[in-house]
């Protein structure tokens, strides 16, 4: 990294060079160099670097072989960062100069020029795109990450790193391309790897029943879950939990290798290949609820009383109990309206309607 | 190729401070350069132990469980999540305590993977306990007119969760620091709840052996013990239980040196790593430090 872009390209040369346009060889009438907008041949060492310095090529080969991590998955999501793909270095270049951002989850990355063969990625939440930068709290050390990933911004911890539920104001001003990709994984542990291998065609997906048979111990109960009407119940898992509102990455997993599920999974950037352990566990617990069986109960509601028990079942699932105004007692799942519910209709054990749950 | 570090832990879905001694140790190690990678993964949280070892470039990976007995985490779970599929815990031969370590290929990455025995088995273990009672006395010649109760789950689901208890309490009597040294167990006599009617030393350390502080370390026992009528009172260090001052330590795995039980673990499956443990020791055992 310490050593100049001219000079690593005169050394290589010999080798060949074919990279995002960029094309040197070295041969007995010396030395080409060509790039889409100019080619020559026949240079000696002194014209190979007078061509070579004053082309951006050589200063973006620099970075891609001697300063990017270059294992495949860093790399690949690094380049992907600055649309190599689809640009080509000059354009990506006079890009790179105003800075350009792209989107990981919740994670706004900034890539910008750090000299001719640098960069320099500044990370934040999206919603802190324009938020100026003296109203976040600055952090240089990628590992940081963890414990800002650890809580919500109301100070609740957040068990599942891919909830949409990243806390905001801070920011990464001025990241390497390794410290980068660790920060990121602070964030979204294996998101890159996982996206990789799929780019790849190799994605290792596990998918429900495959993962369940494994599981032992306590969890070893919810291999029962494929009882009776199978893979109904796995829809409702992922409706529950794998939803878009819930986890940002995208389901890839379904029943098992033959048998898709009926909902989405969800539009992320990176796959999920596997049933989480948040899954496992709260189907566990489904496992367990589902066993009972149904029976009849009676009582009497109003309409208007059902609608708003309806409600208030939506408003705690979609998180937006909290979200409701204080006097707004036209919304069912309103906490007054709640409490009137609960005043009228349990009686002293919390019973609904004075029906014992067990008569 | 460099070495790489993954420590397992369990971690939780409900506690944001479970990990966080996993961290801390990572972080002790990480800054002793000994690996060129070192990761955490957990149970519970993520990165995940079925997914951690695609984060590691190193084709040579030491695997140490930060957990304190051998048995089920050990024995079934953490190998089939890191997909050791070779992996029998024979290969271990272990009497419940002296598991060193195993050599195995991860089958999703092609991984060598040298499994190490948990960090609550280790021998050294020990010397984190002796540390932890150091630590909350602030005194480090504690031992003379001190009672240490090592304090352990108990499970009858696993045997060894008792045994890993005992033998570390063993070998701290053994060394004839402290005047009486007794395991005692939460789920299974002898229990922590009568503490004080096994001790005859007014004063008495009490080490909880957990990774973590939570919901038994900062709750359960504490009440148990008497420290306290309610958890969220808190408790003197030390405190009053019927003529006996208990010098309550919390979990064991937040003492700084346990960053060298996982060193040592990686050492005896062949990591070399003796100056950075070296590094360790002095940092984080005081006493050590100063020719104890």
């Amino acid at each position: 990294m310490d050593e100049d872009p001219v000079d690593a390209l005169v050394a290589t040369a010999p080798d060949g060079i074919d990279f995002d346009g960029l094309r040197v060889g070295a041969g007995t009438d010396g030395y080409t160099f060509e790039t889409p907008d100019r080619a020559e041949t026949g240079l000696d060492e002194a014209g190979l670097r007078e061509a070579a310095a004053a082309s951006p090529y050589v200063g973006n080969w620099y970075f891609w072989h001697a300063v990017a991590p270059q294992t495949d998955a860093r790399w690949d999501f690094l380049r992907w960062l600055e649309g190599s793909a689809e640009h080509a270095v000059p354009e990506r270049y006079d890009a790179l100069d105003d800075g350009l951002a792209t989107e990981w989850g919740q994670l706004r990355v900034t890539v910008s020029l750090d000299g001719t063969a640098g960069r320099r990625y500044g990370l934040r939440h999206v919603d802190d795109a324009e938020t100026p930068a003296s109203d976040l709290t600055a952090h240089e050390d990628p590992l940081d990450a963890r414990e800002l990933a650890k809580r919500d911004d109301d100070g609740d911890y957040r068990p599942l790193k891919t909830a949409p539920s990243l806390r905001t104001g801070w920011q990464f001003p001025a990241l390497g391309p390794a410290d980068l990709v660790e920060a990121v994984h602070a964030f979204y542990p294996a998101t890159v790897q996982n996206w990789h291998r799929e780019r790849e065609g190799a994605l290792d997906i596990t998918h429900w029943h495959e993962t369940v048979e494994r599981q032992t111990g306590i969890y070893g109960v919810v291999r029962t879950w494929d009882r009776g009407e199978g893979y109904e119940h796995v829809n409702w898992v992922a409706e529950a939990c794998c939803d878009d509102s819930q986890c940002l990455k995208r389901r890839e997993w379904q029943y098992d290798e033959e048998t898709e599920l009926d909902v989405a999974g969800g539009d992320g950037e990176f796959p999920c290949r596997e049933p989480c352990s948040l899954v496992i566990a709260a189907a566990r617990q489904w496992t367990k609820l589902e066993g009972e069986q149904t029976r009849t109960y009676e009582f009497e509601l109003t309409p208007s009383e059902k609608e708003q028990i309806e409600a208030i079942v939506d408003a705690v699932a979609d998180g937006e109990s909290e979200d409701i105004r204080e006097a707004d007692v036209y919304d069912g799942a309103n906490r007054y309206r709640a409490r009137f519910l609960r005043a009228k209709l349990f009686d002293e054990e919390g019973n609904l309607a004075g029906v014992e749950t067990d008569d | 190729m460099e070495q790489a570090l993954v420590i397992a832990a369990h971690g939780s879905h409900l506690n944001a401070e479970s990990s966080t001694p996993t961290f801390t140790h990572a972080d002790t190690i990480r800054a002793t350069g000994a690996f060129g990678e070192v990761r955490e993964s957990f149970w519970k949280e993520e990165p995940h132990f079925r997914e951690v070892l695609r984060t590691v470039d190193a084709d040579e990976v030491y695997l140490v469980p930060l957990f304190i007995s051998e048995g089920y985490f050990t024995e079934q779970v953490i190998p089939r999540e890191f997909r050791l599929d070779e992996w029998d815990p024979e290969l271990w031969d272990s009497d419940g305590t002296s598991a060193s370590h195993a050599t195995l290929t991860a089958e999703d990455t092609g991984q060598t993977v040298h499994y190490c025995g948990p960090v609550g088995t280790h021998d050294s273990m020990s010397d984190v306990i002796v540390q932890r009672a150091k630590s909350v006395t602030d005194d480090p010649d504690v031992g003379e007119g001190f009672g240490l109760a090592v304090v352990g789950h108990g499970t009858e689901r696993n045997e060894n969760s008792a045994k890993a208890i005992e033998y570390h309490a063993d070998r701290i009597a053994g060394m004839d620091r402290f005047d009486e040294v007794k395991a005692l167990f939460m789920d299974e006599d002898p229990e922590v709840d009568d503490v004080t009617e096994f001790f005859e030393s007014e004063d008495v350390v009490v080490v909880p052996q957990f990774i973590a502080d939570g919901y038994h370390t900062q709750e359960d026992i504490p009440e148990d013990m008497g420290l306290c009528e309610d958890y969220r009172d808190g408790w003197g260090v030390p405190e009053t239980v019927e003529g006996h001052r208990i010098w309550y330590a919390g979990a064991v795995g937040t003492e700084p040196l346990m960053a060298d039980v996982v060193l040592e673990r990686a050492a005896d499956a062949g990591a070399d790593v003796s100056a950075a443990i070296e590094q360790v020791r002095g940092e984080t055992d005081g006493a050590s430090a100063t020719g104890d």
